[in-house]
């Protein structure tokens, strides 16, 4: 390090030339002699004013500890330094505490204040590090106050704090573990915090600590599923192993209907992974198909995590992607565990060690799912550089991914690696030769044939090996390898090693009468040389000798008996006692004999055939991953990985009150489209309007109202209308209360409003189109969102003129052919991207309240019944794709008839149109009886600018001049992104293309419906989730250009607020602008 | 730094924060001043949302750079064909900006990438949906991503070995021979090229003559190490000589593997190419 000359020289000056073992680096010894003198010196420098002394000081005191010296009697003087004012030494001061504050308790309570102190310091690092170094102090006495600051700081305003609670409370819970109960308290409350610096510290306690208190989990599962992705590295891996064991306790296998899946459901879910919702909702689709079936159907908070968690595969860090995996290999359905394979592919690429883990899990998992690394069999060849035990664990890897098609190749690979240098790794391919041979029948015999090759080689290892796997090769089937048998026997005279040898006899005494000539031979060789073998051989040979003697007395009665003589005085205890064992059962003697008389079928019993597995074969019951599993026994500490439950445990302990994850409400919402019941009805009865009653119901001339919510009503004209308002505006804050459970409200409702439709009071039903009422920010509307928007044209385009009586079903034959609803499943598509966008975005607090825009603006006047003799024209901005050219703003045309009349081919004549701006003209409608009314859509492309489009509208007799001039906020439509994308999208649109300004809110629309409502109402766009309540963020496109326009509210405290516009259409954000900021404050 | 036994900032700019890399300039000041490497102020960073970047970067020269170092990884045999080969690739970069920059960095083929992982500022959504690397960068040097490119590609190895290593039965001797040749380089010259082999242990020593570069044998580990440097597609390099071997013993029967390692400058192996690189969210122009 650089600091060492600086450092010496210093000393030296501060030291003086008296004592020049100062000089020395402290790490260097010497100094630390167990001299007292020295400790003095150290306890002036303690002593002084002088920071740089104390530095001094307290540098070679931490690196006397650090060498395990004893420096517990410097404590009074080191204690006085922690009020010291310098950091370096404070923190020198705090390591020397940790040290040795268990020895000096008593003294060590006198720091006790200065931390008590620190946590209550302005600055978050001090509160956090006092914290730290107190929970550290490991004294008995201080455990109140201990737990008085972590619970102090389980509830600080600073995450990093609350991080710093997490980790102290792992430490006070080693120090008295009495505190579990109020510790597990202040876990649950930190479980329950929204932020991802705290989440993985507190996941650490709850391991540490109460790791059977599964319970505690249910509520922050799907936080934790969201947030996980944005917590640091360290987290992560501790966060996946606990929900790892989360899962296992709460869902049900995805595995045990295997069967059943492959036919049914198959295709059904596991085609769109990527898309939750779309799976969630042919789950239920395949539930309500075949009920008595009951196929498995994941959970999808199940789906959640394993989607949640798949990203991490990509981290740079080798845990994160092993916690991954070993997630996945748990909890995945079979056909999904193969994306996993890829990533350890990686990770091989990476340390020794790493891959040393790496290979170890990869042998466990490819033993259950071979198909998954078959694709990467290559990658596990080994390379003449990795250590051996790698090549160990890949051979190991390579012999189970070993199938019949890919056979060939992988024994080319291991002839190859037969004439490495590697001893120990040669003996290794050899048994995988063997255990290839075993598992595949089709190679056997090359395989005994390569072995036998071997057998000729110089290197006595390999032969050795070779003739121990021969032997059990030749196990399972004897009979038609006598040559081999007989080849083996000639080796006896050059392999020395003492297992082949034993493996050799062995083998000629299993099979003596299938080499009936040389058995004998051999044995006489081998009792020639009894004396000087090894001990299993030894053992080997009276073994084969009692075979022999049993098969072929004649000739080797004799060869036994001097065998049998050899052995039982022999030196090894246990030669001697098998020799005098067989003695008694081979030789008949004269009162024994019951014995003697099966020894035949005791040493000639038919032996099964070994059975050559893989070392890894059962290491799976450990949790993949886990230290356990890599050492293959318990190690301190392990938690056992549950077995799936037979039964799912109550998936709703997971619902939390607030309804603010779009999973659940994804769900609900596919739960809703499927009903008929609702998409029939759904715009007719929305029951969750606001107080804001729909301006289409109202008279024709009420067209103001639409841009101010809530005034509606007492804009409204007619008397009747009046009555129909305040039922409205009653029924309204009845459902307003009930927002909380809307939907549930909605299915009682309906019923009601049916009925009231039916009376024929059309204004309160067609007032019931409104979508305005959607905007009440609940994500339970969101739900019915796409539903009830698909539905929406006709409705809309039904709601005629109040004065007019005419009934629902008259209306369906006038509404144009041109308008049609829009497509369904565009829109559903979009909104999905927007939820599950959602889903993932880094801040939990969001409401995800992507609302679509809302039906336009109100009425407006295109031609007056007296200036049209008759003929009422109004148009409204439907809001809606025009079918025809992306670029148009659709503008519905509502013709009513108050004259006598019939009025006749009403179409649209010559436009005179200012440049760019064209127009698609609305089919004619041949003919309007009088009293009646019609509706026509037409589009018009303003080409982004809020110039009027002119044009005449023609009657047979008649021509009028009219003109549309669109407001500002209809020349857009709403897009659908996540915050970072707005953030992102925002930092592109800065300077000149950033219009701010700055306004009052009234205190009526302060509230959170109310701001987007307005906003809404005045411009077509969409909500984009936003982590701060104070904030609302709305993006669109314009139409024809599509340039994004992003408009973000910043509302403050007591009214303030400030309207930010961002668009490349300066024109447009500044006459936005002024719009938005009319309607909010008005 | 760990807080008892768990993690707590393993984040390099976090830890520089505290404790700051030593800079031949900083060692004088320090001399000087007395003050040490320690950080003086307390280290913000931990609470940043953006760990990984340090809050108030300030340069007066703004700068980045991004280095694609891309390594073939290959197994071939004694014959020149090649068992398994394979691509693996790293995006290194070094960012020097002001304040905080959101880069994006696009390709122009990122097909190519079969499998990458990301630093953790790289936002994996944008690289799923359109393969572009948008990332808030930490300060100074990191690795931005590590890819593999996927094994279904061919691999061309840029150079051959032509080797003709004998030990014969009888005689004490050995013939060794190797030549290194460029193959398929596209105009490159290979570099810092480097041959090192592991004898048998039969072999007692070699007298080898190069043509160009040195070479050495450790007669103990019996590793053979040859430093070639440039190779000359005129004149190729080669290394020719005897090994004696083990008086009386038989001929070695493990064959000794070479391995051979290489330099391409400007070249991607791969062929990835980069698009463009872009910079948001501050006003300054970087380059």
């Amino acid at each position: 390090m650089s600091a060492a000359p600086a450092y010496s020289e210093d000393k030296g000056g501060s030291a003086g030339p008296g004592e020049p073992e100062y000089g020395h680096d402290p790490a260097s010894g010497g100094i630390f002699s167990s001299d007292y003198k020295r400790h003095d010196d150290l306890k002036e420098m303690l002593d002084t004013n002088k920071d740089s002394l104390k530095l001094e000081a307290m540098k070679r005191i931490v690196a006397m500890i650090a060498r395990g010296k004893n420096a517990s009697d410097l404590f009074p003087a080191v204690v006085k330094n922690v009020a010291c004012k310098n950091i370096e030494v404070k923190k020198l001061v705090y390591v020397y505490l940790v040290r040795y504050a268990e020895e000096q308790q008593d003294l060590a309570l006198l720091s006790i204040s200065t931390f008590q102190r620190g946590l209550k310091d302005p600055n978050q690092l001090i509160r956090a590090s006092a914290l730290r170094v107190l929970s550290s102090i490991r004294v008995p006495i201080i455990v109140p106050i201990m737990m008085l600051a972590i619970k102090e700081a389980a509830s600080d305003m600073s995450p990093y704090v609350r991080k710093t609670a997490a980790h102290a409370i792992p430490k006070l819970y080693s120090l008295d573990s009495d505190q579990k109960d109020q510790l597990i308290e202040v876990i649950e409350k930190l479980l329950a915090d929204k932020t991802t610096l705290v989440a993985g510290s507190v996941v650490m306690a709850f391991e540490e600590v109460c790791p059977e208190r599964i319970d505690l989990i249910h509520k922050n599962y799907r936080k934790l599923c969201n947030l996980l992705i944005d917590v640091e590295e360290w987290g992560q891996v501790v966060i996946i192993s606990m929900l790892t064991r989360y899962a296992r306790t709460q869902f049900l296998s995805p595995t045990q209907n295997e069967s059943l899946l492959e036919e049914n459901a198959e295709k059904a879910f596991y085609g769109s992974e990527e898309d939750e919702a779309k799976g969630a909702g042919s789950e239920e689709t395949a539930a309500a198909a075949a009920p008595s079936r009951k196929p498995y159907v994941m959970d999808p908070d199940h789906r959640l995590l394993l989607r949640n968690t798949k990203p991490l595969l990509q981290s740079r860090s080798a845990a994160v992607v092993m916690a991954v995996a070993q997630l996945y290999f748990h909890l995945a359905p079979k056909a999904e565990v193969g994306v996993i394979a890829k990533a350890l592919v990686r990770l091989l690429r990476s340390h020794s060690e790493v891959q040393y883990v790496v290979l170890q899990n990869v042998a466990t998992m490819s033993i259950k799912r071979r198909g998954m690394f078959e694709p990467y069999l290559k990658s596990f060849y080994i390379r003449s550089t990795d250590p051996t035990q790698i090549k160990i664990l890949k051979l190991e890897v390579l012999t189970n991914l070993a199938n019949e098609t890919n056979i060939p190749t992988v024994l080319r690979e291991f002839q190859t690696y037969i004439r490495s240098m590697d001893k120990d790794f040669v003996a290794a391919t050899i048994q995988a030769i063997g255990r290839c041979a075993t598992n595949i029948g089709r190679v056997r015999d090359t395989c005994l044939n390569g072995l036998v090759q071997l057998l000729s080689n110089r290197d006595e290892l390999v032969v050795a090996e070779s003739v121990v796997v021969i032997k059990k090769l030749l196990q399972m089937q004897p009979a038609q390898h006598g040559e081999i048998i007989k080849h083996l026997a000639k080796l006896t005279d050059n392999i020395q090693v003492p297992m082949a040898r034993a493996s050799i006899l062995w083998l000629i005494g299993e099979y003596c009468e299938h080499v009936p000539r040389i058995a004998p031979d051999v044995l006489r060789k081998m009792a020639k040389s009894f004396t000087a073998e090894e001990d299993i051989v030894k053992l080997q040979v009276i073994n084969l000798a009692a075979k022999l003697y049993l098969t072929n007395s004649k000739q080797t009665k004799l060869l036994t008996q001097y065998v049998l003589s050899l052995a039982k005085y022999d030196q090894n205890y246990d030669i001697r006692d098998r020799a005098r064992f067989t003695r008694q059962l081979i030789v008949p003697s004269e009162q024994g004999g019951a014995l003697s008389r099966h020894a035949k079928k005791l040493f000639l019993a038919p032996k099964p055939a070994p059975v050559l597995e893989s070392s890894f074969k059962d290491r799976d019951h450990f949790q993949l991953g886990s230290l356990s599993h890599l050492l293959n026994a318990k190690a301190t500490g392990y938690q056992e990985l549950p077995d799936w439950p037979e039964e799912a445990p109550d998936p709703s302990v997971r619902n939390v009150e607030v309804p603010e994850w779009t999973k659940c409400s994804n769900r609900e919402k596919r739960k809703e489209k499927e009903k008929p019941f609702y998409s029939d009805s759904e715009g007719e009865s929305g029951p969750t309007e606001s107080a804001d009653s729909d301006p289409e119901s109202e008279s024709e001339s009420d067209s103001k109202s639409s841009s101010e919510s809530g005034s509606g009503e007492s804009s409204s004209e007619s008397d009747n209308e009046d009555q129909d308002e305040d039922e409205e505006k009653g029924r309204g804050s009845e459902s307003e209360q009930s927002e909380e459970d809307g939907k549930r409200k909605t299915k009682k409702k309906v019923p009601e409003r049916k009925g009231e439709a039916s009376s024929s009071d059309e204004g309160s039903d067609s007032s019931s189109s409104s979508s305005e009422s959607e905007m009440t920010s609940e994500s339970e509307e969101e739900q019915l969102e796409p539903a009830s928007w698909s539905r929406k044209t006709p409705p809309s385009s039904k709601s005629a003129p109040a004065t007019k009586e005419i009934s629902l079903l008259d209306l369906e034959d006038f509404t144009p052919p041109s308008v049609q609803p829009v497509s369904p499943p565009a829109i559903v598509s979009t909104s999905l991207a927007a939820d599950l966008e959602g889903l993932t975005l880094t801040d939990s607090t969001l409401v995800p309240s992507l609302l679509s825009p809302v039906s336009g603006v109100g009425r407006q006047e295109l031609l007056h019944r007296v200036a049209g003799e008759g003929l009422a024209v109004d148009y409204t901005f439907s809001r809606q794709p025009f079918s025809g050219d992306p670029h148009m703003v659709s503008v519905h045309i509502h013709f009513s008839n108050s004259s006598d009349t019939p009025i006749k081919g009403l179409h649209v004549g010559t436009p005179k149109l200012p440049a760019g701006i064209s127009i698609q003209e609305f089919p004619e409608i041949e003919s309007l009886a009088p009293g009646e009314s019609a509706t026509a859509v037409m589009g018009i492309n303003f080409c982004d600018s809020t110039q009027a489009a002119n044009f005449q509208l023609c009657t047979q007799t008649r021509q009028f001049y009219v003109s549309i001039q669109p407001p500002v906020g209809e020349l857009m439509a709403p897009v659908f992104m996540s915050e970072n994308e707005f953030k992102k999208e925002q930092g592109k649109l800065m300077g000149m293309n950033e219009i701010t300004e700055k306004l009052m809110l009234p205190d009526t629309c302060r509230s959170d419906h109310i701001v987007v409502q307005k906003v809404t109402a005045t411009a077509n766009l969409g909500r984009v989730p936003c982590g701060t309540s104070d904030e609302y963020r709305f993006a669109g496109r314009t139409l024809t250009g599509g340039s994004l326009v992003l408009l973000t509210l910043d509302a403050r405290p007591a009214g303030a607020a400030q309207l930010t516009v961002n668009s490349e259409k300066m024109v447009i954000g500044t006459m936005l602008v002024k719009d938005v900021i009319q309607a909010l404050t008005q | 730094m760990l807080d008892n036994g768990f993690p707590l900032a393993t984040e390099s700019n976090i830890l520089k924060e505290l404790i700051k890399p030593p800079t031949i300039l900083r060692t004088v000041v320090n001399t000087i001043t007395g003050s040490t490497n320690v950080g003086d102020q307390l280290p913000t960073g931990q609470l940043s949302v953006v760990p990984w970047r340090r809050t108030g970067v300030k340069y007066t020269n703004n700068e980045a750079y991004f280095d694609v170092i891309e390594e073939i990884d290959a197994i071939i045999d004694k014959s020149g064909s090649t068992i398994t080969a394979e691509i693996q690739g790293v995006i290194d970069a070094c960012v020097k900006l002001t304040g905080m920059p959101d880069l994006t960095l696009s390709f122009m083929n990122p097909r190519l990438l079969d499998d990458v992982s990301f630093h953790p500022c790289v936002r994996f959504k944008r690289w799923e949906s359109e393969r572009i690397l948008s990332f808030i960068p930490p300060d100074g040097n990191f690795r931005l991503l590590s890819y593999h490119v996927s094994a279904q590609n061919l691999v061309a190895i840029p150079v051959y070995v032509k080797h003709n290593i004998s030990f014969r039965d009888s005689s004490s001797l050995g013939r060794f021979e190797i030549t290194v040749g460029p193959k398929q380089t596209m105009g490159k010259t290979i570099e810092g090229v480097t041959v090192t082999s592991q004898m048998p242990k039969g072999v007692l020593n070699m007298s080898l003559t190069p043509s160009q570069g040195t070479h050495t044998f450790d007669p103990v580990t019996k590793m053979l190490s040859w430093d070639v440097g440039k190779i000359n597609p005129q004149k190729l390099p080669s290394l020719k000589g005897t090994m004696s071997l083990q008086a009386g013993a038989s001929k070695p029967d493990e064959n000794p593997t070479i391995n051979l390692q290489f330099k391409i400058q400007q070249l991607a192996i791969s062929g990835l190419k980069v698009n463009r690189l872009d910079m948001y969210g501050e006003k300054y122009k970087p380059f």
